[in-house]
């Protein structure tokens, strides 16, 4: 049982939402990000998506793109963002930890040296946008056997004949994509997710959790209402790339957090 | 299926792999339209309707076949091998690119698709893209790195002409590169109507397959044109052509792959040189494989598997990655890969204007440079076709910059 799985399992005890939220490491600077990361939990977050920093984020709107350029302006690599979840898991050891990303850098170090090395530094999951079900013997098979969770996406164009595809081989949660389109783009509907979200889980045991679009603490709780959870991700990085202090970052985190789990 | 088990024509597999190059690394997204491209492709490939309607506007449209022209002065100059150019430069929009295009467009027709979006960098693929928008009444939408926009500013409007919406793409550094993440990002947001027509063989499978099928016509031709004038059975000895995805390379050559008395060398960009400084774009020559728009193939990449910025005079050479197919004939040997500077490049520019009166692209340029270095050293009945894959008026503001001319183009 991974962290992710123990933490679904809690919060299905307590008969609450999830509240996941994104935010890409090292920006705008290691140290920073760091802070923030650290004080997600205490402002409800249940699981951390940690952005890997890339040059070419393909299903990426502009916030998270500029987040990625900040983050590799400073420094940032795919050795320092396993730095910081080492430095993370120091003083949290439940607080799950997604690492959200491109392939390119992870195949660049090595699939297996890299899953020795996330594991090492208390990564649960993967969220690797470029690898699809196609692709699994890449990463997502040598994922799941050294006990990491793999997690897919599913989207508004993942047809019911294609759907057991994508679910095979999916593990800790399914994630599922609001809009056709890039983060932080269009606004997510909580009447056209609920019947999408039935559709999976239809399919499935594992908890659904829907992202992309989502902005506001009123539209967190209407999503999570008819899901299992809701991700937030670049209207957060927005506040970061305002200049807004970890304080004030973790403050609206927290109106987010508390309206998931209003839901 | 192709019954030569020892050929290296079989490729892709089923997986959409030449080797361990090219797959489908998209997000989940774009799948199901990828799988239903490659069946509708699949389709198409063996529907004689199909190709009776690229052959008829390749004829009357486009103005193929292009000519195989033996280049008597140049030949006589380098004092080596005997030097045909195929002459793609002539084609309907200069380059080429339409020939790649008139494929796509028939068949996102076919798909009922009403919008195409595509990517350029010096603008040949958007200017051809937009040209055969307009033949048939679809709506294009050109992305375009707002560093190209600047430098190649009579192709945005030309393309604005042909009634193209061109989008200066500003993210990253606002290159090629840029401008195809901004365009995988339009079909991602508008999967259901919009067809994306790449225009090089890179991208998730099938398009390396696809546009090299469509660029394959330009080998073909080469095959039947060189013995009209050489004699029955005569093959070239060596293939050269320029590569930055490698299109116009990969259909020179995909038709000889079997032949193996055929020499084959791809000419890379080798910008300002290929060393530790990284200001080039010669992926094969000094990249390694990585994954990026869809495919594996070899990138220009740091130690850390982040992209690098290439650096080209010519802005259809500037991209950091090239077509699998073509990584895959790198590692196996059958193709050679070389680099070619931009000074030597504009050095092949000027000699072709000198020698043939043919103003040639800075892409080609490269390749002639290459000829130029290799052909003196080879026999005079050594045959070397060399693909002129597009013309040089795109590039003569560029080039006059290089040496030093200001053009005044105000009234």
């Amino acid at each position: 049982m991974t962290r992710i799985d123990a933490k679904f399992a809690e919060l299905q005890a307590a008969g609450k939402k999830a509240f996941v939220t994104y935010v890409m490491a090292g920006d705008p600077t290691y140290e920073a990000s760091l802070d923030l990361v650290k004080a997600l939990p205490a402002a409800g977050v249940d699981i951390i998506e940690l952005g890997l920093p890339f040059t070419d984020p393909m299903a990426d709107g502009e916030a998270i793109q500029l987040a990625g350029q900040r983050a590799l302006d400073g420094g940032m690599s795919l050795q320092r963002t396993l730095d910081l979840a080492r430095a993370f898991r120091e003083d949290d050891d439940t607080t799950p930890i997604v690492l959200m990303g491109y392939y390119n850098p992870i195949y660049n170090r090595g699939v297996d040296k890299f899953l020795v090395d996330a594991r090492e530094a208390g990564i649960d999951g993967l969220i690797v946008v470029d690898l699809p079900p196609e692709e699994d013997a890449e990463l997502c098979l040598p994922a799941q056997a050294a006990g990491l969770n793999f997690i897919r996406l599913a989207t508004p164009t993942t047809d019911d004949k294609r759907l057991p595809t994508v679910l095979t081989n999916t593990s800790g949660f399914v994630y599922y994509v609001s809009i056709n389109g890039i983060t932080g783009s269009a606004e997510a509907n909580a009447d056209d997710v609920a019947p999408e979200v039935a559709r999976i889980k239809a399919k499935t045991d594992l908890p659904v959790i829907v992202g992309f679009g989502i902005k506001t603490p009123e539209r967190a709780e209407a999503i999570a209402a008819v899901a299992d959870g809701a991700v937030v991700g670049s209207a957060i990085v927005s506040e970061i790339a305002k200049g807004k202090s970890t304080a004030e970052v973790a403050a609206f985190v927290k109106t987010l957090a508390d309206a998931a789990h209003r839901a | 299926m192709n019954d030569l088990f020892n050929s290296f024509k079989n490729g892709p597999d089923e997986q959409g792999r030449f080797g361990i190059f090219g797959g489908r690394f998209v997000s989940e997204t774009l799948m199901p339209v990828i799988l239903s491209l490659e069946e509708e492709y699949e389709k198409a490939k063996t529907d004689a309707s199909f190709w009776a309607e690229m052959d008829d506007l390749w004829t009357h449209y486009v103005g193929r076949p292009s000519p195989l022209y033996y280049a008597s002065r140049m030949t006589e100059e380098l004092g080596g091998a005997k030097i045909y150019l195929k002459r793609d430069e002539l084609n309907h929009t200069g380059a080429h690119k339409i020939n790649n295009v008139l494929g796509q467009i028939i068949l996102a027709r076919r798909m009922g698709k009403t919008r195409i979006i595509a990517e350029t960098g010096a603008g040949q693929h958007g200017v051809a893209t937009a040209t055969v928008c307009a033949k048939f009444g679809l709506q294009c939408v050109v992305y375009m790195g707002a560093t190209d926009v600047e430098r190649q500013a009579p192709n945005v409007f030309r393309m604005r002409l042909l009634g193209a919406e061109v989008v200066p793409v500003t993210s990253g550094r606002g290159t090629l590169k840029d401008a195809m993440n901004d365009a995988m990002r339009d079909w991602v947001t508008n999967v259901e109507n919009t067809f994306y027509c790449i225009g090089t063989v890179a991208g998730p499978h099938p398009y390396p397959e696809m546009v090299r099928d469509f660029q394959a016509i330009i080998g073909k031709e080469v095959r039947w044109q060189l013995p009209e004038q050489e004699g029955e059975g005569r093959l070239p000895d060596s293939l050269v052509a320029a590569i930055g995805g490698g299109s116009n390379a990969m259909g020179l050559f995909y038709p000889f792959l079997d032949d193996e008395s055929v020499r084959i060398i791809g000419v890379e960009a080798g910008g300002k040189g290929v060393d530790e400084k990284m200001e080039h774009c010669a992926s094969l020559t000094g990249g390694r494989p990585g994954v990026l728009h869809g495919n594996r193939t070899y990138l220009l990449q740091d130690d850390d598997g982040q992209i690098l910025e290439g650096h080209s005079i010519s802005a259809g050479l500037d991209y950091p990655g090239i077509g699998p197919e073509h990584s895959w004939l790198h590692e196996t040997g059958r193709a050679e890969y070389v680099s070619i500077t931009d000074k030597e490049a504009l050095e092949a520019f000027q000699f072709s204007c000198r020698t043939e009166g043919i103003i040639p692209a800075l892409e080609p340029s490269h390749a002639l440079a290459h000829v130029m270095k290799i052909a003196p050293t080879l026999p005079k009945d050594h045959i070397l076709v060399m693909n002129m894959c597009g013309r040089g008026d795109k590039d003569i503001f560029t080039v006059a910059k290089h040496l030093g001319v200001e053009i005044n183009t105000g009234g």
